[in-house]
Order: C-alpha cells, then structure tokens, then sequence
C-alpha cells in the first residue's frame, strides 16, 4: 500500500502549539544553545580504515616492498611536505579535493593515534573509541556525556546522528538524540486525512510527552517517541535545503548534505554523526584501481567532503564547523596476500583528521617507520603493526576543551592535554 | 506447571514465535504448557509446508516484478521470509533461523559485490531443491539446522559460500594466512572476546588455509556454481598451539599434518571451541537476551544451567533451547514485554494482530529498513547492536508510520470486525485493546486514546466514522511505546 504525499501530516504550528511540545520555545532554546555557532561533525570511518593508503609515507622503502600489490607508486600520490621526522608524505591519488582542502590550510591529518594494548576487534574498539574508555567501553558514549553536560532542558535536537539507530558515542544519560537519515521520511504518517489526522497527531504528541514512571525500558522509547514529535518541522525545514555546491549521490554526500542544511537553517543542532562504511578491507582492496573497493573508498570520502566544505564555504558555516574523523583501527602493515585479492588485515594506530575553517591545517604526528625489525619502536606486534604516538583521547581533549569549550579533564576522566599540537 | 492462561502462551507465542495469528492462538490454547514447549521444539513432527502457500488467496502477498524468485533475487528472498515468519506453523524454527542469522550475520552485499546480485541471493536464500547446481543458501542451511547441533552448524558455516567470501575464507591460503574468520569464530561465533589472544588469532587463520572455494557445474544448465573445496596443496602444515585446550586431554596444540589430512586441523578447532565452556556461557547469555529479557543482565543461574545442558548435550540445540522455556527466569513476570522488540518481530506481530489480507509483505521491506533490519543484510559481522538502539527518534517514527500504513491497508476489515463492538467509544477502545496486546500501559493513555475517539465529533457509529476511528486507533496502539516490548 502507498501512502499518498496528502496522507502525511506535515503539520502546521497552528495543530502543534496547543500541545506539549511548541516549536517557537524549543527554537528560542536552541538559539540560546548556540545554534549557528561551533557545529562538531563527528565522521566515522567503520571497518578500519587503512590509513596508510590515505596518507603515504612514499620514500620508506618497506612500504613497497611490504605491500608489493598494494603500494600507493611514489609518482602517483599527492604530496603533502613533510612532517616533523622528515618523512614525506602524500594522499592517496583520488584525494584531490582534500588536497585542495589541505593547501589551504583547513585539514590536518594526526598521525598514529590510538591506544594501549589495542584488542583489534572491531566491536570492542568502536565501543572504546566511542566512550573515550578503554577500561570501560560499555559506558555511555563521550559525546553523549557531552550533551548530558549541557544546562537543561536541552533541545531535543541538539543531536543529530544520520545513521539508522544510535550508537554508543552518542548514548546519553538523559539526553536523547534523534537518528535522521532520511529528512524526506521524518514526516508522521496517517491512516486518515483532514481533522481526523490532525487529531490522531495532537493525540500521538499528547501519549508521547508522558514519562512512565519507574520504567526506565519504557521511558527511554517514550523518549525517542517524544523527541520524533517534537523535532518533524524542524527537519522538514531540512528537506527543503538548496544547497550551493552539488553533493554526489552517496550515503555520505546525502548525510552532509542533511548536515549542511541543518546548519544552514539554524535548528539548534550542535553535533552531527556522520559514517562511512566499507574499510573493513581484508581482501580485493585495490588501493590504486580505478573502482577498486578502497579506492572508491577515498573517493566517496573526497567528493563528500570537497561538496561539504565548499557548500559551507559559500555559505559562511566554515568558521563555525568542525570535522573529526575517527576509525576503529589502523590495519596491518603487511598485505596478507598478494595480487588482485591481496587486502590487509586488522591493525592497530591510525590517523585522524580534523576539517574546518578554524582548524590550523597541516601534518601532526610523526609516521612509523615501517622497517620489519621487532625493535622499531614505531611499531608493535612484532613490527606487524603501527604503534600509537597520540592517545587518541588528546585529540578529542584539544576538540572538547578548544572547540566545544568544556573542561576535557572532567569530561574525559583524566588530563589528557598533550602540548605541542594544536590544530584548533 | 499450573494450568496456563492466555497470557502465558501469548508471552510463549511472542517469544518462542513472532507472536500468534488468531489460528495459531486456537491451536496453542488447547494445549497444556509443557505441551504447547513440546509442539513448538519438535517442530519437525508438523509438515513444512509453508512455502506451497506464497500466492495463495487467504495469507499475506507478495509482490513481484515477474516470476516469484527468492533462489535468485533478494527482494523475493526476503518476502519469503516474512511470508514464513507470518504463516509458518513451525514459528520457533522461523525464529531460531533468525536467531542464527543475527550470530553468524552474514550481508548480502558483499556477496553480491564479489559473484554478482542473483548469485548473491542463491548463497544467501536458495533451496537445493530448486537450485539447478543443489546450492542450499546460508539461511537454508541455518533453518534446516534450527535447533540443530551446535558443532554441526560451526562446520557448516565454516564450509558456507557467502561465509567464505563474507570473512574471506575464499583468499585464506598458506602462504599468506587471512584472520578474518579466525577472529570472528573465536570472538564471535564462540567463546567470546577475552577469552583468547592475539596469538591465537594467527593460529586460527592458519587452521583454516585451504578452506577456499571451488567452481563446479555446468554454465548451459545453470548448475555451475561456488562450494567449498579444502584446497590440501594451500594448508598451512605446521603445528598449531593456543592458549585454551583443544583436545579433551587438554592438550593445546593441534599437530603437524600433511596437507592431504590438513582439513582435520579445522574440525578439531572447532570441535575444541563447541567444547569450550566459554561457549555455552556465552550463548546462554546470547539466548537470554534473545528469548527471556533485556531489561537485567543476563542472570547466573540461568546461564549457568544452561551452559550445563549445552555441554551435557553435547551441543544440541534443542535440549538447549527447550531448557531455556523450563526456566523460572522465562516465566518470571518480570520477563513479561521485557524484550524490546525487534524490526521483524515488530512488523510479523502486528500483521498477526492486526490483519494482513490485501497487504504484501513487499511494502514491509522499505519500513522495515528506515526501522534499522535489512534481512540479509545485518550492519558487521556481530549482528543488529538490538535493545534501546532500535530506538532513535527516526526509527521510532518508522515504526509509528508503519502502524499506519497497515491499518490503512486494513480499514475496511478492521471496521467490519469492529463493528459489533463500536456501540460506544469505550467500547471499541476496549475492543482493539485485547486485539493489540501490549505491555501494560499507565491509564493516562487509555484517557488519551477516549480524547482521541471522541474528538472530531458526537459518537454515532456511522460507517465511516467506525472505519476512521478504527484505523486511527489501530494506528495509535500499534505506534504506541508499549507495544514496541515483546
């Protein structure tokens, strides 16, 4: 059965305002939370990414003679200068819109981030990356402390995760965030038409903003009902976005897109969760093939971020925006077979990125030294993999104390201010 | 056990089931506790005949662009899953098969990606009986080993094509050893993380080189196809040691072998993991939040006498998941609606509660995707995260929007049912309210529902304001927070 466009209910404020949740007071509220300033985009490369075919230490020769199949050839990559050990680097060859990014100054790429004794499973390590607690990864998520921190009431869309469900770096004590991948569907759909339909969504809104009483199960999915009513004309204000520069027809283009709207209509939102799957590359990893599984990779991650970026350049959001990347690990330096399959298998410390107008662009972080000798202390696990540098943790402390402007050792649980490297 | 109520075998119904179609509930009130247990775990002895059914007037459609084909085209595959999980009279079979599906999640894009889309639906979903080459699909296999033994799945997942290209077992050969499903079967699929070392990760993915993928059959009758081959000349020969026992005289190594007898190195892996008892720990956890509740963590005593069937049994699924429905922690009230529901558990009810004639399972799919369950498709290898992630606000409105869209499908038959009992707004609010059973909901909502029925004007019971309010309040009952537990 069709659900004819005449079916849905979008809604007018008139229906709304005499019920619970009056859209003009959750604006205001969102206004006095900041909208249109400091956004954090937090963007998730799920699977692993294989970071050293993003960013490529070109002149180590154990780099080619480690990844006969898989190598990035020293002429093709684009280079970027040189970091702090004098090692040359260069972004893999489909990275062009990030080179021009890079060139003027707004992304930086922070080398060998990670942590202790990484377990290279992939559910344990989104859970430690997302709670920023290695000794706890089944806490609530660092970003959803984030905006439990925040004065109440906080709007309920403070928090905007594109993804389907919500994952645990935005699972909050009290906070609830809204999980909108598709703008054009967050509309609340009737059986019937005209006042009947009205008045089975002032009835919807009306049983949603009650909170049952010690039962925490219960009220938590009142809670996601709750904030769906209270949030569908904002987000089809969303939908209706023009952007200025053309994004590619990708999940993520489409999730930026959404992002980019959102902050263009000054919905109150502060963070965004974006993802992008598909690193998870244990075989035909293709790194250099034209449609080769990783180099579609970076160029769905390129043309997204070029399009964000330019988009939000244009419309005057670059200073306020900032974008982290993160992945769940950096994956073996080896390739583990060779010729068209080869692939790589889970590693450990990979590189970050951080993307905005205020960002001080450029390369932080030393890379490994990629010699086969159990001695390189660049590298662990019998010099298979890449050894962290930076606690991943002093980067999310330079974003929360620099960027989101609250103290990161109560956040955090601890100090983890590194000095010298400041990319804000 | 006391003699039941209808609230117990509902709870049986939605937990063992998808719930129970008005049929289903006839047959299972007949029955005493312990036989209706008995019905549903030896399901074998009830004809599996479920399938003939697709098409036929009376249960619920499907929708196709040409010839109904689930063995080559996934959209069909999974209508024909839903069809199943709707009418099978087998529904723990349909249940456990989803079960296993969520452990060893396998996607179906990956597969499609590697061997193309109708080859990827013949390793996910096809019949041997209706494969040209006897392919029997992942899910095939899965059903068929239901409540099978434990050991004899691992095998054959080991051994199953959209496995060995999921987790690349395909490229796994001696020289260059691939960990992917030596991880997961450790981490995943038996003992659980913590519970082995990195070292043993390489041992495993050693254990398993050679177990690749062969390419019989012929392309003019269409039986060419992918198996599993163990490939003797790309095993990796050398011993191989971990740090958990493998053999039952506790011995940790798996000796040196020659590459003609190399395969044995495999099933003594997996026959150490099935005997683990990490193993049965941790599926006794799994099947307690899958079967009793996800409100408490899972409880000790209950894990630890199901870990005991699993190991007295030697890994039979059915002494296993029959112990689970003998435990006091099943039948505790606290264990009533303390499940949230999935997707497909969701959607399958509320067509058995709700009515599905004129409804194609088809216009389920896109719902069921903006709720967060692809079938075939899980997000990693660990299955759906389930539990309070299925409710962030835009799949929390998928389910509302699907409430619906189905009772706007079903307006005219809910009101004809409804008719009778639509005297008043009482009682028809009280009518769909033992129709849509939910958790139990604080009286501020039956209030709300009253506000609703007698909005938009004086009750007279006319026709079209019975169909209206009918499908309004299906819609609001169905969208409702409490009727989202099983």
């Amino acid at each position: 059965m069709k659900v004819t466009r005449r079916q849905f209910v979008k809604g007018g404020v008139a229906a709304f305002t005499v019920t619970f949740a009056a859209p003009e007071f959750l604006s205001d509220l969102a206004q006095a939370q900041g909208a249109r300033t400091r956004n954090l985009v937090v963007l998730y490369l799920s699977g692993g990414n294989d970071s050293l075919s993003m960013l490529v230490p070109y002149n180590d020769p154990f780099y080619y003679s480690r990844r006969p199949s898989l190598a990035v050839p020293a002429a093709q990559v684009l280079q970027v200068g040189t970091d702090s050990s004098k090692v040359a680097l260069g972004l893999h060859p489909r990275l062009t819109g990030l080179k021009e990014i890079f060139d003027q100054g707004r992304l930086a790429f922070i080398q060998r981030t990670g942590y202790e004794n990484q377990s290279r499973s992939h559910f344990l390590g989104t859970d430690i990356w997302s709670t920023a607690d290695p000794t706890n990864a089944q806490s609530l998520g660092w970003l959803g402390r984030y905006l439990d921190s925040l004065p109440s009431p906080v709007d309920p869309l403070i928090g905007w995760n594109t993804t389907g469900s919500l994952p645990r770096v935005l699972q909050a004590g009290h906070t609830s965030v809204p999980a909108i991948s598709n703008t054009a569907t967050y509309a609340f759909a009737s059986p019937n038409a005209g006042a009947e339909a009205t008045a089975e969504r002032n009835t919807a809104v009306r049983i949603s903003s009650h909170v049952p009483v010690d039962r925490p199960e219960l009220a938590f999915v009142y809670g996601s009902a709750q904030a769906a009513m209270a949030t569908l004309d904002r987000v089809a204000s969303v939908a209706t976005y023009q952007p200025t520069f053309a994004y590619p027809n990708t999940g993520l283009g489409q999730a930026l897109r959404a992002v980019a709207g959102a902050m263009y209509r000054g919905i109150g939102t502060k963070v965004f969760y974006v993802t992008i799957g598909g690193f998870d590359t244990h075989s035909n990893q293709n790194v250099t093939a034209a449609n080769g599984s990783y180099f579609n990779l970076m160029a769905t991650l390129n043309d997204a971020l070029l399009a964000f970026h330019n988009d939000l350049k244009n419309q005057g959001l670059l200073d306020d925006t900032l974008v982290l990347s993160f992945s769940e690990f950096g994956r073996r330096i080896s390739e583990n077979s060779t010729g068209a399959t080869a692939g790589t298998d889970h590693g450990a410390a990979s590189v970050m990125m951080t993307m905005g107008g205020k960002v001080s662009g450029g390369l932080y972080g030393t890379a490994p030294n990629l010699n086969l000798d159990t001695k390189n202390p660049t590298l662990e696990n019998n010099a298979a993999d890449v050894h962290y540098e930076t606690d991943f943790r002093s980067v999310y402390a330079q974003v929360v104390d620099m960027w989101l402007g609250t103290d990161s050792t109560k956040l955090l649980n601890g100090n983890f201010r590194k000095s010298g490297m400041s990319f804000i | 056990m006391a003699r039941k109520s209808d609230r117990q075998i509902e709870h049986l119904l939605r937990r063992a089931g998808f719930g129970a179609r008005p049929d289903e509930l006839d047959t299972y009130r007949e029955m005493s506790i312990s036989e209706a247990i008995d019905t549903l775990v030896n399901y074998e002895r009830i004809r599996d005949d479920v399938d003939e059914n697709i098409g036929k007037p009376g249960y619920v459609g499907t929708t196709t662009r040409g010839p109904f084909l689930p063995m080559s085209n996934i959209t069909d595959s999974r209508q024909r899953w839903l069809f199943r999980m709707v009418h099978s009279d087998r529904p723990l079979q349909e249940k456990m098969t989803l079960f296993w599906h969520n452990h060893f999640a396998t996607g179906y894009a990956k597969v499609a990606g590697t061997f193309g889309a109708t080859e990827g639906a013949r390793y996910m979903a096809a019949k041997s009986s209706e494969d040209p080459g006897k392919v029997r699909g992942q899910i095939e296999m899965l059903r068929e080993n239901a409540l099978g033994n434990f050991r004899d799945i691992l095998v054959n997942i080991a051994k199953d094509t959209a496995m060995l290209v999921w987790l690349d077992g395909r490229t796994n050969t001696r020289t260059k050893p691939q960990e992917n499903f030596g991880r997961e079967i450790m981490e995943l699929f038996t003992m659980g993380v913590g519970h082995y070392t990195e070292e043993d990760v390489y041992a495993a993915a050693r254990v398993f080189t050679g177990w690749n993928l062969q390419r019989p059959g012929s392309v003019t009758d269409g039986s060419q196809h992918y198996e599993f081959i163990y490939n003797a000349g790309q095993h990796e020969t050398t011993a191989k040691t971990f740090s958990f026992p493998i053999y039952p005289n506790g011995s940790k190594t798996i000796p040196a072998r020659s590459g003609a007898e190399g395969i044995q190195d495999g099933l003594d892996l997996i026959e150490g993991l099935a005997a683990n008892p990490n193993t049965g720990r941790y599926l006794a956890a799994k099947l307690y939040r899958f079967f009793v509740s996800e409100f408490r963590q899972p409880d000790p005593a209950f894990v630890d006498r199901i870990a005991s069937v699993y190991l007295q049994s030697r890994y039979d699924m059915k002494a296993v998941v029959k112990e689970v429905f003998l435990t006091p922690q099943f039948w505790d009230d606290s264990s009533y609606f303390a499940r949230y529901a999935w997707p497909v558990e969701f959607v399958v009810r509320a067509l058995k509660d709700i009515g599905w004639a004129g409804f194609s399972v088809n216009d389920a799919l896109t719902p069921l995707s903006n709720m967060g369950q692809v079938l075939f498709e899980p997000p990693d290898v660990s299955g759906w995260d389930a539990g309070q992630t299925w409710f962030a606000t835009g799949s929390m409105l998928a389910r509302m929007n699907f409430a619906s869209s189905l009772a706007a499908n079903q307006k005219f038959n809910l009101a004809t049912a409804s008719t009778s009992s639509a005297k008043t707004p009482e009682s028809l609010l009280s009518y769909f309210q033992d129709q849509l059973v939910t958790a139990p909901a604080d009286s501020s909502v039956s209030t709300e529902l009253m506000t609703y029925l007698r909005a938009t004007g004086a009750w007279t019971a006319s026709v079209a304001q019975v169909q209206s309010k009918s499908a309004g309040l299906v819609h609001l009952i169905a969208g409702s927070p409490e009727y989202q537990f099983v």
